[in-house]
């Protein structure tokens, strides 16, 4: 195992100094600096819009910084595509995995660089064979003939990584790797991490959790308004303090849980069954109550609630809504009858990007607002800027798209959308991946205060802090399964993850 | 699955080598069964049996060759456009690109009398690939959608082939026998300009499924954004499949002329739907990223095919573009179902694998 202390005289392989990148008016880069050395972890923590993403584009050659001082292995470099990066030995992992969907898990791998038979053609066998034997080297089980679509976030990433490790990397850079990933994942990739750090790369990670960025990084740098603000040995340094340099200030109660009083049942799911992907799930969720739904990703608990809005057919069981029997299989109904779904992919399935916070805020409500079939402008202005403001949404204008938002901000405005509809039951699908420490605290804070208003909350989120900060009673799902239902005062993080992991019966 | 888990095994342990070779039969034929091109080549099939039973005439050697001989030109341009498309831009330029080329043949041959077959050949191909050019820099560097660019260029294109050409058009008796005879002469029945697209066909099918260029052109296509951040030179990619149509529509100008007697200034007007048509039900996903040139090829078989089988089934000529319609729905229909299928399926076996 390689130590602070034995990196510390070791050239940095990778280095960044007062790096400069502007936008048109935009800074989206005051002072990039960071020092990576071979055989070391290395954090970046910050809040949403710090500068993390825009530093690690420059580090990769997608963006190409306006002055500042760029070296590796202590030579000056400047990187004038993502091509150069590689061929530097720099392989990144972005935040949304970057694979092609028609293409096979193999070719993903090794496009641009697969390996060549007789007359320089691309051998199929020799990328396969190559492909197989990387994935036994990960101790996972993906076919290379397969094509990506379709597959998991988690196998995603292990392709990803499948990629950096073929291209025998000096510096692997991951942009929240672990923001999709739970439990076994991470272990996974953490072990992978450290196998490469010990066989002298440098690794940099942005990382949200606190856990994974004490438990795995030799050294944290800070970054806060896109710049540096401090590197320490992670042995030296606590939580609080790197929390403070994040933000700036103390944060006090990171879940704001207030008391609701609990009514009557509002969603009954009962024998819910959906071939290949759960099975037999029932429970209920009462008004006023936030029902946390745990489990590994893979477990079906998007797949539940997919299920239950009408997005997906499901085979067995029924759902009722305040008494009355859901229609199964129609969004639009579910909306109607009072269901919001603030969904896991809020770029993909949550915002429409273009359009403007006010458009996105507004989006579900465009019947009521429209008349004669008309959208009245005016009313949807003033509508979007009220819920906008409600939640707080930091927006230098209403009318900017939504995609200029930070991730936390953009959060916000997906639960404005639904709250606009007043919903009587909303399912939150990791409501805060992916989103920094300040803003976690208020959507934490703006799902308590909608129980408090008597709405039924279902919460799907890997994150068992806030699990167990915020909900009144944890569900349980492994393997398309229900496995436990855990009240509040019995909720631990032993209890979640045993249910959460833990095979009965047959299998191993 | 079980071909997944038998053929390492096989490589390692040497189980019975009739397993082994059953394990890969299975695997081949179940690749084959998948495929896009399976579905378009059996209508194929189907019409051509169907056609001659109920007219015999249809099959005939003579037969046969015009088949193929109408088939030529379109298979050449779906090529080019299935390079293009499987980038995710499209091509609507090609019929005024073979518009142009074919007037510069008749223009070379009627004006530099004993000029070789080969220059006139080179010349057209490096005209269709200097348009080709110009379509890819502007989609490249305006990063405006090729379907606006490409129908710009459309409209541009047959302009320029309306001033340069005015009323005038070119006869094949200006032209040398030699290059008339392309599309006379045969080989084992097969005309040879329908040889030469034989050729095309298999070389740019090559290029696409064995070499790193042709992968990365799945890549753009399958995601561009994906492709870029990979390092994978998209506009390069891009530009060098719009040359490639070009330098293809150039081609297909060339023995436009050779094929049909007249080349003037609408020649090839309206040819960029039937090639685009041609492209779609042969499997080409009209949002890139998959689909074969042979797919392609064969699409633009079945389409001219269709034409002249509804003429020798004597169906009437103003429902042969319906039925040419409904051809194109199915064919995406198909291809919605299958994936649809191969969807749920992924779901069912790997839920099985947990």
């Amino acid at each position: 195992m390689v130590t602070n202390t034995a990196t510390a005289g070791i050239r940095p392989v990778l280095e960044l100094h007062h790096a400069v990148k502007t936008f048109g008016p935009v800074v989206a880069l005051a002072d990039g600096t960071i020092e990576v050395r071979p055989g070391e972890i290395h954090a970046l923590v910050g809040e949403n819009g710090a500068g993390k993403s825009t530093l690690i584009k420059v580090l990769a050659g997608v963006h190409q910084p306006d002055s500042g001082d760029f070296r590796l292995n202590g030579e000056p470099v400047a990187f004038r595509s993502p091509a150069d990066s590689k061929a530097a030995g720099v392989s990144v992992i972005y935040q949304e995995p970057t694979l092609f969907p028609d293409l096979t898990v193999a070719e993903n791998i090794f496009i641009g660089r697969q390996p060549r038979g007789r007359g320089g053609m691309i051998s199929r066998q020799a990328m396969r064979a190559q492909a197989r034997e990387l994935f036994s080297t990960l101790g996972v089980p993906i076919d290379p003939d397969r094509i990506a679509e379709g597959l998991s976030i988690a196998d995603q990433q292990i392709i990803e990584i499948a990629k950096a490790i073929s291209l025998d990397a000096r510096v692997l850079i991951m942009d929240e790797p672990t923001a999709a990933l739970s439990g076994v994942e991470v272990e996974r990739l953490f072990g992978v991490a450290r196998s490469l750090r010990d066989g002298g790369a440098g690794i940099l990670f942005i990382s949200h959790r606190f856990d994974e960025v004490f438990g795995l990084s030799d050294r944290i740098t800070v970054m806060r308004d896109g710049a540096f603000i401090a590197t320490h040995d992670t042995t030296s340094v606590t939580i609080d303090r790197i929390v403070r340099e994040m933000v700036g200030r103390d944060i006090s109660a990171l879940f704001p849980k207030a008391e609701a009083t609990i009514g009557d049942t509002v969603l009954e799911v009962s024998g819910l069954g959906r071939a290949g992907v759960f099975h037999d799930v029932s429970f209920t969720v009462r008004a006023g109550e936030i029902v946390g739904l745990a489990g590994l990703v893979g477990a079906g608990r998007t797949e539940v609630a997919r299920a239950i809005f009408g997005i997906d057919r499901y085979d067995a069981g029924s759902v009722t809504l305040g008494g009355a029997p859901l229609k199964p299989h129609d969004p639009q109904a579910s909306i109607a009858a009072g269901i919001g779904l603030v969904p896991e992919d809020r770029r993909k399935q949550g915002l429409v990007m273009e359009l403007s916070v006010t458009r996105n805020a507004t989006l579900t409500l465009r019947s009521s607002l429209a008349r004669f079939g008309i959208i009245d402008g005016g009313r949807e202005r003033r509508t979007g800027a009220d819920w906008s403001s409600r939640l707080q949404v930091k927006t230098a204008s209403p009318d900017l798209p939504v995609s200029t938002l930070s991730g936390g901000n953009q959060q916000k405005v997906v639960l404005a959308k639904w709250l606009a509809t007043d919903p009587t039951l909303l399912i939150v699908d990791e409501p805060t991946r992916g989103i920094d420490v300040g803003t976690k605290a208020e959507v934490h804070r703006l799902i308590s205060d909608l129980a408090v208003r008597g709405i039924a909350v279902l919460m799907i989120s890997s994150e068992l802090p806030e699990v167990l900060g915020m909900a009144d009673r944890v569900l349980v799902m492994r393997e398309g399964r229900l496995t436990a239902t855990i009240d509040r005062a019995d909720a631990t993080a032993e209890s979640v993850m045993f249910a959460a992991t833990h095979t009965t019966g047959s299998a191993a | 699955m079980t071909n997944v888990k038998t053929s390492p095994s096989s490589s390692s342990s040497t189980p019975p080598p009739t397993a082994a070779q059953a394990s890969i039969g299975r695997s081949a034929l179940s690749k084959v069964m998948r495929s896009r091109e399976v579905p378009v080549a059996s209508a194929l099939i189907v019409l051509v049996v169907v056609t001659t039973a109920v007219n015999p005439l249809f099959l005939t050697p003579q037969g046969v060759k015009d088949l193929l001989l109408n088939a030529t030109i379109v298979i050449i341009l779906a090529v080019g456009q299935a390079l293009v498309i499987i980038t995710r831009n499209v091509d609507l330029s090609v019929g005024s690109m073979l518009g142009l080329t074919a007037y510069l043949t008749g223009t070379l041959f009627a004006d530099i009398p004993g000029i070789p077959i080969a220059v006139v050949f080179l010349a057209g191909m490096l005209l269709g690939g200097a348009l080709g050019a110009l379509n890819g820099l502007l989609v490249t560097i305006a990063k405006v959608p090729a379907l606006v660019i490409t129908l710009g260029t459309l409209y541009i294109y047959r302009g320029v082939n309306n001033a340069w050409a005015g009323g005038t058009q070119y006869f094949a008796g200006d032209r040398p026998r030699g290059f008339s005879n392309l599309s006379t002469q045969t080989v084992v029945g097969f005309p040879l300009i329908t040889l030469l697209a034989v050729v095309v066909v298999i070389g740019v099918a090559i290029v696409l499924a064995y070499t790193r260029t042709g992968r990365d052109l799945y890549a753009i296509g399958s995601d561009p954004e994906a492709a870029r951040l990979f390092g994978i030179p998209v506009t390069r990619r891009v530009l060098g499949a719009f040359i490639a149509s070009g330098i293809l529509a150039g081609l297909a100008g060339v023995l436009y002329a050779s094929r049909y007697n007249a080349v003037g200034a609408t020649t090839g007007t309206g040819l960029e739907l039937d090639v685009v048509a041609a492209a779609v039900v042969g499997g080409v996903a009209i949002f890139g990223g998959s689909g074969t040139v042979v797919g392609a090829a064969i699409g633009a078989l079945l389409l001219t095919t269709i034409t002249s089988a509804l003429t020798a089934l004597r169906v009437d000529k103003f429902w042969q573009q319906a039925i040419v319609g409904v051809l194109i729905l199915s064919a995406i229909t198909i291809d919605r179902i299958v994936s649809l299928y191969r969807a749920r399926q992924l779901r069912m076996s790997e839920a099985r694998d947990v």
